[in-house]
């Protein structure tokens, strides 16, 4: 099999399992609606102040769910030893590593189109900026959070208390991209200036980090 | 060997005792600041030491996975420990002056900023370390670590544009621009003194980590073998 063949067969299974046990996309959409509410009662903003503190609130909301489904990314194949059976196969790491990527990528893509019309009804938002530029914005940061996050969910399952190491590990790597999207979504909802900087540097964060994750995933799932 | 780092300790201390004294008693008092300034003397060295901690921290995680050797994670556990330190004690003097300063203890201002995430970075390392289970901890830890040093200069970037963006607290500071001769004289001094002292504890805690490899290698040799000797 190519590499290629390799990531879009294991790209299909995991769309396949999530989409007849819908476990990660279920406990993402209600945690993130939980942090919905819960940030609505503890600010009690009104439409002004909302539309400055929503970026924050969209992308932590979105951050923390994420790390959801990405503790079931390797969780998943640790039972009847399917990641022992993936080390032994001749297939290459990295195809395995980017259809998890792209699998974890998908399920964000898809809470967070799920998440967009509640967060505009209970926080009464409207972009005063130009809405395409948050698309671009919502792409570079997810594909962002989901590179490291998958790859250091890798790293985590190895360790003994997987769960609580993930975000241990991932949110002080992913700072710089968290205020990349943070403040570019602030930036379009208030109109307040454009958002360049922070596209390129998101961009620029992707690309440096994608690179990373391929160079030394092969190392990490053979670690022993 | 072991003459020779005796000898080391001993001059590092001798060091760090007459780099105090430039520091307190030699330095002229700021005219400004008063003496909160001397802080700088232990603050700047700090940072410095913290740097070349996880530089040296990168480069032998690098080193670690190109050759396996454990030598290399030995040194890349000791340096990644002995930075947190020294960024520690970065982190706690530089609010101890800036309090009379500045009037704030705290500013999220590019430096400190990155500092403090760097400080998280390294931390959660450790805990990557210790959480992490048997053998494989090398390699999780060294890719853990090669990932922390290149977020270093986008943190940086990025926080620089983040604050420059928005209206910041009034910053003092900017002493490189002409620092006092006798200032510079104890400054270099105390970076000296510093830079021996991080030399001296990852050099210990280099030791360390290498006994604890070779303990872990005779248990694994006993529960293997033990009962057959």
């Amino acid at each position: 099999m190519s590499p290629s063949a390799v990531t879009v067969a294991t790209l299909l299974k995991d769309l396949r399992i999530e989409w007849r046990s819908k476990d990660a996309i279920n406990s993402m959409l209600f945690f993130s609606l939980l942090v919905v509410v819960i940030f609505s009662f503890a600010f009690n903003p009104n439409a002004e102040e909302s539309r400055r503190i929503a970026g924050g609130l969209v992308w932590v909301a979105f951050l923390f769910a994420a790390v959801v489904a990405l503790n079931q990314t390797w969780a998943r194949e640790l039972g009847n030893q399917v990641l022992d059976a993936y080390r032994v196969s001749p297939a290459p790491a990295n195809a395995l590593f980017l259809a998890k990527v792209l699998g974890n990528f998908l399920f964000v893509v898809v809470l967070e189109l799920l998440m967009a019309p509640l967060f505009v009804v209970f926080y009464q938002l409207r972009s005063v900026g130009p809405m395409w530029q948050l698309v671009i914005v919502a792409l570079l940061g997810t594909w962002a959070l989901v590179v490291n996050g998958t790859f250091f969910a890798a790293l985590s399952i190895r360790t003994r208390s997987r769960e609580i190491m993930l975000p241990l590990i991932l949110f002080p790597i992913s700072i710089p991209a968290l205020l990349a999207m943070v403040d570019a979504t602030t930036m379009i909802l208030t109109g307040g200036g454009t958002p360049d900087f922070w596209l390129k540097m998101l961009l620029v964060y992707d690309v440096v980090f994608t690179l990373v994750c391929l160079l030394l995933f092969e190392s990490v799932l053979n670690a022993e | 060997m072991k003459s020779l780092g005796i000898g080391f300790i001993v001059v590092t201390l001798a060091l760090l005792a007459f780099s105090t004294y430039q520091a307190l008693f030699v330095a002229p008092t700021e005219q400004t600041m008063g003496d909160v300034q001397r802080i700088f003397y232990y603050h700047v060295p700090s940072a410095w030491v913290a740097g070349v901690c996880f530089f040296v921290n990168f480069v032998a995680s690098i080193v670690y996975l190109a050759k396996r050797s454990l030598n290399a994670d030995a040194l890349a556990a000791a340096s990644a420990e002995v930075g947190v330190v020294f960024c520690t004690i970065v982190l706690i003097t530089g609010p101890i002056w800036a309090r009379p300063v500045w009037g704030i203890w705290w500013t999220w201002d590019a430096r400190l900023t990155t500092t403090l995430v760097l400080w998280l970075i390294y931390v959660s390392y450790l805990v990557l370390r210790r959480f992490a289970a048997g053998s494989q901890t090398q390699v999780l830890a060294a890719a853990l670590g090669i990932f922390g040093f290149v977020d270093v200069p986008i943190v940086y970037m990025s926080i620089r544009w983040f604050r420059t963006q928005h209206p910041s607290p009034v910053m003092g500071g900017g002493a490189n621009s002409g620092l006092d001769p006798a200032m510079l004289h104890a400054f270099l001094w105390n970076l000296l003194a510093f830079t021996c002292v991080g030399i001296v504890l990852i050099a210990a805690r280099f030791r360390l980590q290498k006994m604890e490899n070779q303990l872990e290698a005779k248990h694994t040799e006993l529960a293997l073998h033990g009962g057959s000797r």
